[in-house]
């Protein structure tokens, strides 16, 4: 066995060098701590910067709010409780709130009728029935579908939905809610079911093997025991839609219309908050005149609104995911 | 053996007596003499000593009032059932609990004259000295010789040339040398379980510590690399103090010098592992050793 | 909710409907146990539960076909109107207001040069917060409660619509608060930086009211260097330093100046090309570099990537936690116990081994930057850009922009060229996707 003679010529003299090594200088700690202190210190920095981020949404907001209520012209029993939005034409301005918020639910309702029934279904196929090779092929579907930019399904909503609408129907308007709609609820559709998805995923697999073990059929295991255990779950992946949905901004801009009005009838055209902030941005209303406040105050109740939805859905998927951790 | 200290079953906790029990532990730890089956020369100095070291999880009370000394150059053993506390007082040596944010202790716990458990102690230079390794084997994902490499060259200022001689040295010194050194850049995954946990020992000692602390480090390991790992504490012992935490009272009783029994977070027993083996002065320990329970 | 493992067994055979179930459990649980477990005519009926559960399998499979059906058909007829109108031009064209000429250069630039941007300032940032959340555990009480607080704050900005992030960066990065001066005005922004000012002359022979009839005098343009955006104007003087902006770059020229109706013009076409009419009014032009800078942004490159940054910066934190959750606590413990310091844990083995987890992030968020409109259409307006950015400040436009741009217009040769600018645009996304499902597909592959 050559090798242990070398081992043992080779270890004692190995051994003296090593132990001379492990007594000598060690690299100085201080340094080390230094340079940790300060590595730690722009790590903070990078944390507060999203506070400060959220700080400053809350500032700007507010305060050019603000602003947009001192106008002679602006009252806040207009703002909130008119329906008309009359902002840029006319002798009479009217800043009504509740004709955009109006618009905006009926797209988002269109939106949520569609996606929220379809993506749950899906979720429920994907988490409980489909075999692995779909999985594995609808799984990158829709990642595509959610990555896809919303301009394109703006252009695909004025371009292809209203055409095909106005075909089925002549009483729909080259913009309108409907079109909108249905473009938003394919955008939110991949948001649905992979949240809903995970809220599924995350029932620990107990319990469907408890309802298996009883007879259930997977019907059985689905309906009467994982959708009730995973609702919460789902219900914030329905209320992150919704706010999603809210917040879309290109395919109203490009398919919904600029008229805010108050109407239930989905062929009309509507405008939405965030189809009103791009008129505004993009058109060529005066800096820092009233109509260009208005774009903050709009902003503002968006932001709220989205806000809400969000902090609530996050809170009802935290808690769930807590009870199966 | 009168100076085995029977620990009181007191379910309150601890009580004065316990503490003045403690100590008379301690003491007569460094007036032992007699060591049968070890032929060195007897060093009665201390390695680490704890005294009422109490620890928790948020409010649970995972250590109540631990006092025990560790002797030098010795392999301790730390038995008991699952969730005695015997790992987490093993993670206080080097304060590897300190990553667990809810995990706080009293009492205290010196590794020869440096306090431990004090919050100016340097935990990055107690760490250096007190080397641990876990159950799983856990090398990371890089080459063998990085592997082994990680220690010094966070330490220390070193040449290519000395860089591999304390890589070949502690792989030699880990038993694990011969199956590694023509594949010294493959990747560390690559290698067995055994071989893992060998590299792991070779990655710890090749910071040059004092003390080994190995938290069932053959749990994970089929018998023929346990048989390896338990050869290698042997060859180890003359350099390093070691303690092993294990499920397994052979290896405790095969390998061990001293053996500490601990259950439901109170040290019940500690002595030369011989006469834990044979002799075991608590009915609880005896049960436990005769596997009636655990 | 509730998550105890008698959920199993009560909806079938209501075993234990008096156990720990909870109430939404129950509400679901009732009409369906209504019966003894082991009732004769249950026992039929399960030929009808059986027909149900295929039924529902059925119905799955329509709806998820479904979705397949709508991506197919949605790039299908987005490729069935943008393919025909794919062309060289259409790449490398500038946006001219003919619909055969046009063409998305400028934009693609823009974006190139905004996403480049972004990614540089997000990336650091976004990952730098993703490790303080992930791997530092403070035992101090009162920081743990910030890095809850932020962590609430990301999930939270997560979900504020991008349109929003548009109106902020408006006020924040294009304006700055209206703390200077607007960048567009008369007199410049307040502060600026790398920006050099030229008065700009033409020769006697190339100015269009003055045909001197010389065919030799060659059409010269000269530039004469100025201290700021806001000096006098220069009145040009024989034996002034003037710069020429010729094919090589500048070139130092020496001129003359006279007055052409007083003076005598030279017959000499080489003394007239170097001749200025002392009473033209120059134009002022600047020379910029790429690092320009001025305060406030304006609506340049930089406000552009700063708005993205805000957008995606949630994104990138939360899959870069993601990516280094994934990392076995194993390997952290073993980097820590050999006595390595949190931040060496980080860079020397946490980081390496989530690198794949955050570039599938990054690469996704990025692609999310790319295709994001709203935010840019707010800061940028709807402007007309004819050439790719110059510098940092550049007015620029981007790609899904210039295509909202085109679809707006009412001709329907603008519609072609948009659909032509999507299947681009889907291009460049799809490949920065599929990259990004590889690196994760490999990673998968590694980790089994």
């Amino acid at each position: 066995m050559s090798s242990e003679l070398d081992s043992d010529r080779r270890l004692p003299q190995l051994e003296q060098q090593v132990q001379t090594l492990f007594v000598r200088d060690r690299r100085s700690l201080s340094w080390v701590r230094i340079r940790e202190k300060g590595i730690f210190l722009c790590l903070i920095g990078c944390g507060l910067f999203s506070l400060l981020i959220t700080g400053s949404i809350i500032f700007v907001l507010a305060s050019e709010t603000f602003r947009f209520f001192q106008f002679p012209d602006v009252t806040l029993s207009n703002f909130f409780l008119s329906t008309e939005w009359n902002p840029l034409l006319g002798n009479t301005k009217s800043f009504g709130i509740w004709a955009l918020i109006s618009g905006t639910l009926m797209v988002t309702a269109i939106a949520m009728i569609l996606a929220l029934p379809l993506g749950l279904i899906t979720a429920v196929y994907l988490s409980e029935y489909a075999p692995r090779r779909v999985r594995s092929t609808l799984k990158p579907i829709l990642e595509i579908l959610a990555g896809i930019p919303t301009v394109v399904y703006g252009f695909f909503a004025l371009l292809t939905i209203t055409p095909f609408l106005q075909w089925c129907y002549s009483g729909f308007n080259v913009y309108n809610a409907m079109s909108a709609g249905i473009a938003v609820g394919i955008l939110c559709f991949p948001t649905v079911c992979s949240l809903a998805e995970d809220a599924l995923q995350a029932v620990p697999s107990s319990l469907r093997d408890g309802a298996f073990g009883l007879g259930g059929t997977r019907f059985d295991a689905t309906v009467k025991v994982i959708i009730p255990a995973a609702l919460s779950g789902i219900i914030s992946a329905f209320l992150l839609a919704i706010a999603r949905a809210i917040g879309e901004t290109m395919i109203v801009a490009l398919a919904a219309g600029s008229r805010a009005q108050v109407t239930l009838n989905p062929g009309d055209e509507v405008q939405t908050m965030t189809g009103y902030m791009v008129q505004i941005a993009g058109g060529d209303v005066s800096n820092f005149g009233m109509e260009y406040y208005s774009m903050y105050a709009v902003a503002f109740t968006l932001f709220v609104i989205t806000l809400t939805l969000t902090m609530i859905g996050n809170q009802i998927r935290k808690k769930y995911r807590e009870t199966y951790e | 053996m009168s100076s085995t200290i029977t620990r009181p079953k007191d379910p309150m906790g601890p009580s004065p007596r316990a503490k003045h029990d403690s100590k008379r532990h301690t003491a007569s730890g460094h007036m032992r003499t007699d060591k049968p089956h070890d032929e060195l020369p007897e060093k009665p100095a201390t390695a680490i000593e704890m005294k009422d070291l109490s620890s928790w999880y948020g409010s649970f009370q995972a250590l109540k009032s631990i006092s025990l000394s560790v002797r030098k150059n010795k392999v301790t053993a730390f038995i008991g059932p699952s969730g005695c506390g015997k790992s987490t007082l093993l993670r206080w040596v080097n304060r590897m609990n300190d990553t667990i944010h809810t995990a706080h202790a009293t009492g205290s716990l010196h590794l020869s004259d440096l306090d431990v458990m004090a919050s100016t102690t340097d935990v990055v230079n107690l760490r250096r000295k007190v080397g641990i390794v876990f159950q799983k084997p856990n090398p990371f994902p890089k080459s063998i010789f990085d592997n082994v490499a990680f220690g010094p060259r966070l330490h220390m200022k070193l040449r290519r040339s000395e860089l591999l001689d304390i890589v070949e040295w502690s792989l030699r010194k880990a038993a694990v040398w011969d199956e590694v050194k023509d594949r010294l850049h493959a990747p560390a995954l690559g290698l067995s379980g055994g071989q893992q946990q060998r590299l792991c020992i070779a990655r710890t000692i090749a910071v040059g510590p004092e003390v080994l602390l190995m938290d069932e480090p053959c749990s994970a390991l089929d018998p023929g690399s346990t048989l390896a790992i338990e050869e290698l504490m042997n060859e180890l012992r003359n350099l390093y103090t070691i303690v092993i935490v294990t499920h397994n009272m052979q290896q405790a009783s095969r390998c061990s010098d001293e053996t500490a029994f601990f259950f439901e977070g109170k040290l019940i027993e500690m002595n030369d592992t011989r006469s834990i083996f044979t002799n075991p002065q608590s009915q609880r320990t005896e049960d436990y050793i005769s596997g009636r329970f655990g | 909710m509730s998550g105890n493992d008698s959920h199993g067994d009560s909806p079938l055979q209501g075993q234990s409907p008096d156990a720990s179930t909870t109430e939404a459990v129950k509400q679901q649980a009732e009409p369906v146990t209504n019966g003894a477990p082991f009732d004769a005519s249950k026992l039929v009926t399960s030929r009808n539960r059986i027909t149900k559960d295929i039924r529902f399998r059925q119905m799955c499979i329509v709806t998820a076909s479904a979705s397949v059906l709508i991506l197919v058909f949605l790039l299908g007829s987005l490729l069935v109107s943008g393919l025909p109108a794919l062309s060289w031009t259409l790449l490398t064209g500038y946006p001219e207001p003919e619909p055969e000429n046009a063409g998305l250069w400028p934009a693609l630039m823009g974006t190139l040069w905004v996403c480049t941007m972004c990614a540089l300032i997000t990336l650091p940032l976004g990952i730098g917060t993703a490790i303080l959340l992930e791997e530092f555990t403070p035992r101090n009480k009162l920081a743990r409660n910030v890095l809850s607080l932020i962590q609430l704050n990301i999930t939270n900005l997560a979900g504020v619509p991008s349109v929003v992030y548009g109106i902020i960066g408006l006020t924040a990065f294009v304006s700055m608060f209206s703390l200077f001066d607007d960048a567009d005005s008369t007199d410049g922004p307040s502060m600026e930086m790398g920006a050099v000012y030229f008065d700009q002359f033409s020769n006697v022979a190339s100015d269009p009211f003055l045909n001197t009839g010389d065919a030799d005098a060659r059409e010269r343009y000269f530039l004469i260097p100025v201290d700021s955006r806001g000096a006098p104007v220069t009145v040009p003087k024989t034996g002034m330093l003037a710069y020429e902006n010729g094919e090589a770059g500048f070139a130092t020229v020496e001129i003359l100046a006279i007055d052409p109706f007083t003076d005598e013009v030279s017959a000499d076409a080489d003394i007239m090309s170097r001749t200025i009419d002392n009473t033209s009014t120059p134009g002022r032009i600047s020379e910029k570099q790429w690092y320009y800078l001025r305060l406030p942004f304006g609506r340049g490159v930089v406000a552009g990537a700063l708005t993205l940054m805000l957008v995606i910066l949630p994104v990138i934190i939360i899959s870069t936690q993601e990516a280094l959750r994934a990392v076995p606590a194993t390997l952290r413990a073993g980097a820590l116990g050999l006595g390595a310091t949190p931040w060496q844990v980080v860079w020397n083995v946490t980081l390496p081994s989530a690198i794949p987890g955050i570039m599938t992030g990054a690469i996704l968020a990025m692609s999310r930057a790319i295709g994001e409109t709203a935010p840019i259409l707010i800061i940028a307006g709807i402007v007309y850009i004819r050439s790719a950015p110059q510098h940092l400040m550049d007015d620029c436009t981007v790609m899904p922009l210039q295509i909202y741009n085109w679809i707006q217009r009412p001709q329907d040769e603008f519609h072609e060229i948009a659909a032509g600018g999507i299947v681009i645009l889907l291009a460049i996304l799809l490949t920065f996707n599929a990259v990004a499902i590889l690196i994760r597909h490999r990673m998968q592959n590694k980790l089994r």
